[in-house]
């Protein structure tokens, strides 16, 4: 910190964010509160007293980026509502996230069954638990269901698609097919980060640890050819958090995983400048308000001072720090289940004061069941009466300056940057999750948490106080897809596997076991191949597993 | 014979299907470790038949089921399967997000209870140590 004598005026700083603002609002509009009086899109103090408000603080969209990554913020554009969808099969899909679409989102998040996950198609699964957590989608057909009617060129789209992205192939071949641009394809892939996959929730994780690094690194450089506004790597806090780890570890294991995969790129060759502009974060949301607003004003400036000081970055745009946001499910409750929707709107505020750039909000039963389309309603209305009715974006970082926010903004650096020197000390992310010393800090955190519930320090309301006699007949009756449905997915899969050209089909399979096997062919180049001659998502995961290895993750308990 | 009831709880803490979260099942197998039992922990997406070998491997008391996303459907077939095994004696708990409708089917099918989130330690706890003592009653004598 540049200590300094006398206070210093922001004026000059301020001038530059002012002509920044104006540059990217265009059209900037008054907005007056109920009382008339003006709110102005950002408030600052007069002068900076001991240099610190500029070293630490500063303007939105400058450094050090602590009050947010944009100089107009949510004024100038709100964060993307991207809530998670995903029932039965592909048509089932195309269904619900029409009217998804027409209720007010602005982005489209696909969730894929559980068995798709496992890298297995629908006829390799127990029919039970078929098609009850997502959509089915083991083929280029399933995708096109899934999709039609929905203009996928014009729309950011989120992929629940773990490596090897077999959903990012077969929607890559859909567009082709509709003679849309690889250009015009925007969006992430959210399940990207098979580090967290390997750590904490393990539902995402379908190859080995150095073979999911393979596949990574190829696919994200055929991507920054080929699909240029692909967001190839989503690197996430989330999992973390919600294994047990706390605010401050789950987003400092969270840069050192960002690390890790920037380190990765740099080997391969590629620019920090370039490849750092697609990197995207994907972070929880717990209920402990002031605690997350700090974690993500601490993170973004710890990320934006560090790319500078381990990288060398100096394009202003591979500095951002954008972040995807979801509410966190662990702390909804299944007594008096109607309350999660109070739980809800506070980890929203808290992740819109933290400065998100895209939101999921839980729907309030889904610690009761896979959440229903009303629920769904309510959680994205939620976010609408946040953004209209509490005017929560008119200002930029409205909670900045609070004494208390900025000491704890502090704190949390502070933490966040210990748990970063700790992995370091490992030899980084990679050797830190092999080696079980991550798996272990967040088994001890996720202890310690749940012994605070045990013993009633942490109050949770109808939980361990204000419990209440429920009646249980109150609570929503779930609708399962009936089993005729997952019937007819997989004799419609049998039909499409019957229809596919043999030799076609034989090559592309032997031509990514080939890429698998070399070091100088694009695994992710011939998967595509694959994808488009016919290959199913499990043909692909068992060729890709059979040459790359499929490792158990590290269980610590 | 005196030996034998001394002997601690054997519990089998595991996941079957497809769902991989497993915080519910590290932290009940933390519980029911401190509580004394011998926990036998494995990876998520157990098929069938390997927790029902496992069982029989390591002559378990009770197996405890966690279930985050509908995994739990499947719960009937593995007592099908531990009868089958002549494992009728071992006790079978589930516990994580399981809708009313389905607890009820569970029960039926032969599950010895379901814990929802928000159960608490001691109430756990208790209760697989219960289960646990009726499982070794229940033993067949060789």
């Amino acid at each position: 910190m540049n200590k300094i004598d006398k206070p210093v005026s922001l004026d000059a700083s301020a001038d530059e964010w002012q002509r920044n603002y104006d540059k990217m609002i265009g059209q900037d509009r008054t907005i007056k509160n109920r009382s008339g009086i003006e709110v102005k899109p950002l408030y600052w103090p007069q002068e900076d007293t001991d240099g610190s408000y500029g070293d630490k603080v500063g303007f939105p969209g400058s450094d050090p980026m602590t009050r947010g990554i944009y100089p107009t913020m949510h004024r100038g554009r709100t964060w993307s509502q991207r809530q998670l969808i995903g029932l039965g099969r592909p048509a089932d899909f195309n269904e619900r996230i029409k009217s998804i679409l027409k209720s007010g989102a602005s982005a489209l998040s696909i969730i894929p069954c559980n068995s798709v996950y496992r890298g297995l198609d629908c006829d390799e699964v127990e029919p039970e638990i078929l098609g009850t957590c997502g959509t089915i989608l083991n083929t280029v057909d399933d995708m096109d269901v899934s999709l039609k009617d929905i203009p996928i060129g014009e729309l950011s789209i989120g992929l629940n698609d773990p490596n090897p992205f077999t959903m990012l192939a077969q929607m890559l071949i859909v567009a082709e097919n509709r003679g849309i641009g690889w250009d015009k394809i925007t969006g992430t892939s959210n399940q990207s980060d098979y580090i967290s996959h390997f750590v904490a929730n393990h539902m995402f994780y379908r190859l080995s640890l150095p073979g999911a690094r393979r596949v990574q690194m190829d696919t994200i450089a055929y991507l920054a050819e080929h699909v240029p506004n692909w967001n190839a790597l989503s690197i996430v806090g989330q999992h973390m958090q919600q294994a047990g780890a706390t605010p401050a570890q789950a987003m400092g294991l969270t840069l050192s995983t960002a690390i890790q995969y920037a380190n990765d790129c740099i080997e391969r060759g590629m620019d920090p400048d370039v490849f750092l502009e697609r990197f995207t974060f994907f972070f929880d949301i717990s209920i402990s308000f002031f605690e997350e607003v700090a974690k993500f004003r601490a993170g973004r400036r710890i990320w934006n001072n560090l790319v500078v000081e381990r990288f060398g970055v100096t394009n202003p745009r591979a500095k951002r720090f954008k972040f995807h946001a979801q509410t966190s499910g662990l702390d909804l409750t299944r007594q008096q289940p109607l309350n999660n929707i109070a739980r809800v709107t506070a980890q929203a505020m808290a992740g819109i004061f933290g400065g998100l750039q895209s939101m999921h909000t839980d729907g309030y039963d889904e610690v009761l069941s896979t959440p229903s389309p009303d629920s769904a309603k309510i959680a994205i209305s939620t976010q609408n009466i946040l953004k209209h009715e509490a005017h929560l974006c008119d200002v930029a970082d409205p909670l900045g300056g609070s004494y208390y926010v900025e000491e704890l903004t502090d704190a949390m650096e502070a933490e966040i940057l210990k748990v970063i020197a700790q992995v370091d000390a490992q030899g980084g992310m990679y050797k830190a999750v092999e080696n079980g010393f991550v798996q272990q800090m967040i088994g001890a955190s996720a202890l310690e948490y749940q012994d605070q519930v045990d013993n009633g320090e942490q109050i949770i309301v109808g939980v361990n106080a204000y419990q209440e006699v429920e009646d249980a007949s109150a609570r929503p009756v779930l609708k399962r897809p009936p089993p005729e449905h997952m019937q007819d997915q997989v004799k419609h899969l049998k039909k499409v596997k019957a229809a596919r050209d043999p030799d076609a089909l034989a090559k592309g399979l032997q031509d990514l076991r080939d890429a698998a096997r070399s070091d100088d062919i694009n695994v992710f180049g011939a998967e595509l191949d694959a994808v488009r001659a016919g290959a199913t998502l499990s043909e692909i995961v068992e060729v890709l597993r059979d040459e790359l290895g499929f490792g158990m993750p590290l269980v610590v308990a | 014979m005196t030996e034998v009831l001394n002997m601690p709880a054997r519990v089998l803490v595991t996941k079957i299907g497809l769902d991989g979260h497993d915080r519910g099942s590290r932290i009940i197998a933390a519980y029911l470790r401190d509580a004394g039992m011998e926990v036998i922990y494995t990876n998520p997406w157990q098929k069938i038949d390997a927790v029902v070998a496992l069982a029989m491997e390591e002559d378990v008391d009770v197996i405890g089921i966690s279930s985050l996303a509908t995994d739990h459907l499947l719960v009937p077939k593995l007592m099908k399967a531990l009868a089958e095994a002549e494992l009728g004696h071992v006790r079978v708990v589930v516990g994580g997000i399981v809708p009313d409708e389905d607890e009820a089917d569970l029960l039926a099918a032969g599950v010895s209870e379901v814990f929802h989130p928000g159960a608490m330690r001691e109430e756990i706890v208790s209760s697989v140590e219960g289960f646990a003592a009726e499982a070794t009653n229940a033993r067949p004598q060789d």
